[in-house]
C-alpha cells in the first residue's frame, strides 16, 4: 500500500474533525518544505533539517492548541534567539492551524433552538442540542444540528465539560427553572467562553434568586452569565434573536463594546 | 482549505493538476486573515478566495502560470505600497502576502 502524501493526511484530518497543522517552508533554503503536526503524534515530512523540525513542530503544536495562523521566523537549525539569527540566513515558515471547529451547545429543544443552530452552523460551529424531554428533542425537530441529545444537563457537563474552551458557546433557552439552574452551575464550572441564558427580565430576576439559593454567589461566576442573553437589536422572530445572541458572543470574543441586554433595563420586547 | 477540499478532490480524480495560494501575511486592513486558500485548476477553474475579490483575477494569472510554467512555488505581494510588480491594488489599502504554490505534496 502507497503511504499517505502530506495533502492526503491533511485532507482526512480537516474532514474528520481532527486537529492538525501545517508547516510550510515560504523563505529559506528549501522553499515549499511541509511539516504536518499533530497532537499526540509523530510529525510527517520535514523542512530540510531535523533540529529545525524539532522546534517548529514543538511551536505549531502550542499554536495549534490556540487555534492560530501565522509566519514564524527561524535559523536554518531551528535557533530562535535574536543574536543566533544576526549574519545568518533564515527560515520562514507558514504555520497554518486547523483547530478542531468551536463547539455550541443548546440547552432546551424549543423554537429558538431551530434558529439558533442554523446561524450556529453558518458560523462554524459544532452545534449540539441538548434537552430532557424526548419528545422534543428529536433529530427530526433539529436536522441542523451535529447532535441531539435527550439528557439532563449535569451528566453532560460531568462527562464532556472539560471538552469546552475559549472559542466555545453554551446557550440555554429553555426558560424552565428545572432545566435551567442545573445548566448553568454546569457552564460556570468550565472553562467555555460564552454563557447565554435566555428569558424576560422578570424570568430573569427569578432565576438570579434560584441561582443564588443553588451556589452561585461570587460575583465573579455570575459575571460570566450573559442573562438576558444577546444584543439589545430589538430581535422578535427565533431568526432574530439567533443572530442577536451570535452576534453578542462575536462582540464578547473581539471584546467590543456593543449594547447587550444585561447591561440594559426595561422591556425586551418594545411594542412594534 | 477546509471550505475547497471537494473541488481540489473532484479535480484531482479527474486527473488535473492543481495550484493552492494561500494569504500568509496581512499588513494593515485585510479582508481575509492568514490561512484564507483559494485553488486553481489547470484549465483555470476556481475555488476559494483570499481577499474580497480585489486580487482573485491576478492570483489566478500567477497560479497557471506556476502549473504551466516551472512549478516553483512562490511569494506573492499585493497592495498599494507594491508600485512596480503588480497593478493589481487592495481598495481597503491593506497590503497581503500570498504563497502559491502547486499542489504536488
Amino acid at each position: 500500500m502507497v503511504a499517505p502524501t502530506i495533502y492526503e493526511q491533511l485532507r482526512d484530518r480537516i474532514r474528520t474533525e481532527q486537529p492538525v497543522g501545517l508547516c510550510t517552508v515560504i523563505e529559506g533554503p528549501s522553499v515549499g518544505a511541509k511539516l504536518l503536526i499533530a497532537p499526540e503524534q509523530p510529525a510527517q515530512g520535514s523542512l530540510g533539517d531535523p533540529e529545525l523540525d524539532r522546534i517548529v513542530a514543538r511551536d505549531a503544536l502550542a499554536e495549534l492548541e490556540a487555534g492560530r495562523s501565522g509566519v514564524r521566523h527561524y535559523g536554518p537549525q531551528g535557533q530562535t534567539t535574536p543574536e543566533d539569527l544576526i549574519d545568518t540566513d533564515t527560515v520562514s515558515v507558514f504555520v497554518e492551524s486547523f483547530a478542531r471547529p468551536p463547539q455550541m451547545w443548546i440547552f432546551g429543544a424549543v423554537d429558538f433552538t431551530a434558529s439558533l443552530a442554523k446561524v450556529a452552523k453558518v458560523l462554524g460551529y459544532r452545534v449540539t442540542v441538548c434537552d430532557a424531554r424526548e419528545v422534543f428533542a428529536t433529530r427530526r425537530r433539529f436536522p441542523m444540528a451535529d447532535e441531539v441529545l435527550v439528557s439532563w444537563p449535569m451528566p453532560l457537563f460531568v462527562q464532556r465539560g472539560h471538552e469546552l474552551g475559549q472559542r466555545d458557546a453554551v446557550c440555554i433557552l429553555t426558560h424552565d427553572p428545572k432545566f435551567d439552574v442545573p445548566a448553568v452551575m454546569g457552564a460556570v464550572d468550565t472553562r467555555v467562553g460564552y454563557i447565554g441564558v435566555m428569558g424576560s427580565r422578570k424570568t430573569h430576576a427569578k432565576r438570579m434568586d434560584r441561582l443564588a439559593e443553588a451556589g452561585l454567589t461570587e460575583a465573579v461566576r455570575i459575571d460570566r452569565l450573559m442573562s438576558p442573553i444577546g444584543l439589545d437589536i430589538g430581535a422578535r422572530t427565533p431568526e432574530e434573536t439567533a443572530i442577536s445572541i451570535c452576534a453578542e458572543i462575536i462582540a464578547r470574543r473581539t471584546g467590543r463594546s456593543t449594547p447587550s441586554l444585561r447591561d440594559g433595563s426595561g422591556a425586551i420586547h418594545s411594542a412594534p | 482549505m477546509r471550505e475547497i477540499l471537494d473541488d481540489i478532490e473532484r479535480w484531482r480524480q479527474n486527473g488535473r493538476r492543481v495550484a493552492v495560494a494561500r494569504v500568509v501575511n496581512i499588513e494593515g486592513s485585510g479582508p481575509r486573515d492568514p490561512g484564507a486558500a483559494m485553488a486553481v485548476n489547470e484549465d483555470g477553474e476556481v475555488a476559494g478566495s483570499v481577499s474580497g475579490g480585489c486580487v482573485e483575477g491576478a492570483v489566478v494569472g500567477e497560479a497557471l502560470a506556476i502549473l504551466h510554467g516551472d512549478g516553483q512555488p512562490k511569494l506573492v505581494t499585493f497592495g498599494y505600497s507594491d508600485d512596480d510588480a503588480f497593478a493589481v491594488g487592495l481598495t481597503c489599502g491593506g497590503i497581503i502576502h500570498l504563497f502559491l504554490e502547486p499542489l504536488n505534496w
